[in-house]
């Protein structure tokens, strides 16, 4: 029985649910964690670093949220400054140059809406990662692990294989956001989150994402260990994959899936 | 329930849109600023700004284009592009409809080729009257054709942002236009061509978040609003009220995001002479 858009939204609030930290540890092996953006400062709400799996050295990017509330806070709700932005595109520059694929995991509920975001350049930072990754001459991979907020999420989703966990979510405004604007209406969060097409299986019809790595019947959270080796399984089938690719190929591919996106006629 | 959604939709734009300069009998305009009275024709010669208080307020694509472009040059691109409404989003399709009657455009920017100073360019104008400019399916593919038209035909492109950011109506196609966008201009960038952004009031969101920041030279209009957050998002989510100036044009200048802010009757010498630097320029 398929969950609906709402029912998955409240699923992956779950303070249980596994993130980064948990991703990172069981899926990869000798990793080291690299901070900074070499410009302004070091963002914890992206964890970045370098690691190994099925012995291939990959960059790992990620939002992280933490889990529990003295985490989430110092961890900002998994929402990036421009520096974690900027630290963002720092790791993945360092990772075309030693040919390494890069994989994100993405959740966050959106790109922080602060003073300091504003005056360090949020649209910029966020523009710059956008651009990057469209040109980034090594495989790019992401996993959109719990919520998917817009161009915070975005930012980290320009990828040649877009996966999302089978109840995470992907939207352009929250529901809540949605209803609030639209309908002036914050209370009907419910329906925004129906009408907006947010779920895996929705993005998957609409072409947006490649594949959905699914959970056990409960969450991700009934058995981490379960859906890490669903992860695997996905993260090693892929870097196979990208490996047969030449990089000139690869680029042509990404660039064409994303110059395709849209719903328009032409008559 | 129908008529309901109307109502409510028309009152949000309203809101969106601020309230539109006052027209008055006898060809006057009342300046929404210093509420000054100004004759429709001297407003006009000065370029929608201000004689009195110096305020600009926000120009359509076609008076953006007049002001602009060389007497007769510019041709308009993909007028044929049509929005449609992938959510089913009741009464999205009505409403283009209506903003189609009401503006005589056909989507929130107007693309196409014209010559700025005698020089071919590639222009976009982005128009707030259209649900305050925000980015869908339609505008992406606009935009990502003039860029690769311009590439193509080894012009540079000159962008007028305005934007309320996404189009939340169409959902995630709205936030993939960002990537599209950037792809496009990326090409073009990659050929060694300029691309010159003029942030105009508001530019904001996704827009700012993607194609806004990725020109070359960036130029702002006095005074505009440039953010990623809206403001009122960002005074609820630190509790205060946010300072006067904040995310102003003269804001990102400071904070090191746009090369020059320049008064709306000097930008078509300004595009001209940063043309001229560049003619010919491509890989």
């Amino acid at each position: 029985m398929s969950k609906s858009a709402f029912e998955r939204m409240q699923l992956i609030k779950n303070i249980a649910r596994p993130n980064i930290d948990q991703y990172v540890s069981a899926l990869f092996e000798d990793f080291i964690e690299l901070h900074g953006d070499r410009a302004y400062g070091d963002d914890p709400a992206v964890l970045g670093g370098i690691g190994t799996i099925g012995g291939k050295a990959v960059t790992v990017i990620g939002h992280r949220k933490g889990n529990s509330t003295e985490e989430n806070i110092r961890y900002n709700f998994g929402m990036p400054h421009p520096e974690g932005y900027r630290k963002s595109i720092r790791l993945m520059q360092q990772a075309e140059k030693f040919g390494r694929p890069v994989i994100f995991f993405v959740d966050t509920p959106g790109a922080y809406c602060g003073v300091g975001a504003e005056e360090r350049g949020q649209g910029h930072a966020i523009a710059q990662s956008i651009q990057q990754l469209m040109f980034l001459k090594t495989p790019v991979l992401t996993i959109i692990t719990g919520e998917g907020g817009s161009g915070g999420a975005l930012a980290m989703a320009v990828a040649d294989k877009i996966y999302m966990l089978e109840n995470a979510v992907y939207s352009v405004i929250s529901p809540r956001g949605f209803a609030s604007i639209l309908w002036k209406d914050p209370s009907k969060e419910e329906q925004a989150a129906e009408l907006l097409k947010m779920t895996a299986p929705d993005l998957l019809s609409f072409g947006v994402i490649d594949g959905i790595v699914p959970e056990p019947k409960g969450g991700a959270h009934t058995d981490p260990a379960r859906t890490c080796i669903e992860l695997r399984q996905v993260i090693e089938k892929e870097l196979e994959d990208f490996s047969f690719l030449g990089t000139k190929t690869l680029l042509e591919n990404r660039y064409r899936k994303f110059r395709g996106m849209g719903v328009f006629a032409s008559n | 329930m129908i008529l309901d959604m109307f109502k409510k939709n028309r009152n949000i734009a309203k809101e969106l849109e601020g309230v539109p300069e006052v027209e008055q009998p006898k060809d006057v305009v009342v300046c929404k600023r210093c509420k000054n009275e100004v004759l429709r024709e001297n407003y006009q010669r000065n370029l929608y700004v201000c004689p009195l208080c110096g305020h600009q307020s926000r120009m359509s694509a076609p008076q953006r284009i007049e002001m602009l472009c060389d007497e007769g040059s510019f041709k308009e691109h993909d007028r044929r592009l049509r929005t449609l409404n992938p959510l089913k989003f009741k009464g999205y399709t009505d409403k283009i409809e209506n903003l189609h009657q009401q503006t005589g455009l056909t989507e929130a920017v107007v693309t196409g080729s014209a010559k700025i100073g005698g020089m071919p360019v590639a222009i976009g104008v982005m128009d707030t009257r259209f649900l305050m400019a925000s980015m869908g399916s339609v505008v992406g593919e606009k935009l990502a054709r003039l860029f690769e038209y311009a590439t193509r035909k080894k012009l540079p492109v000159v962008l007028f942002t305005a934007s309320g950011g996404a189009r939340m109506h169409e959902g995630i196609f709205s936030l993939m236009q960002m990537a599209k966008v950037s792809a496009a201009a990326g090409k073009h960038s990659q050929a060694g061509l300029l691309y010159i952004t003029v942030l105009t009031d508001p530019t904001t969101g996704g827009v700012t978040a993607s194609f806004a920041m990725q020109g070359d030279i960036i130029l702002a209009e006095p005074r505009a609003v440039i953010g990623f957050a809206g403001r009122r998002v960002i005074e609820g989510t630190i509790g205060s009220k946010l300072p006067a100036g904040f995310q102003s044009a003269e804001f990102a200048q400071d904070h090191g995001f746009v090369d020059k802010i320049v008064p709306r009757g000097e930008l078509k010498e300004t595009l001209q002479r940063i043309l001229a630097l560049h003619v010919g320029h491509h890989k």
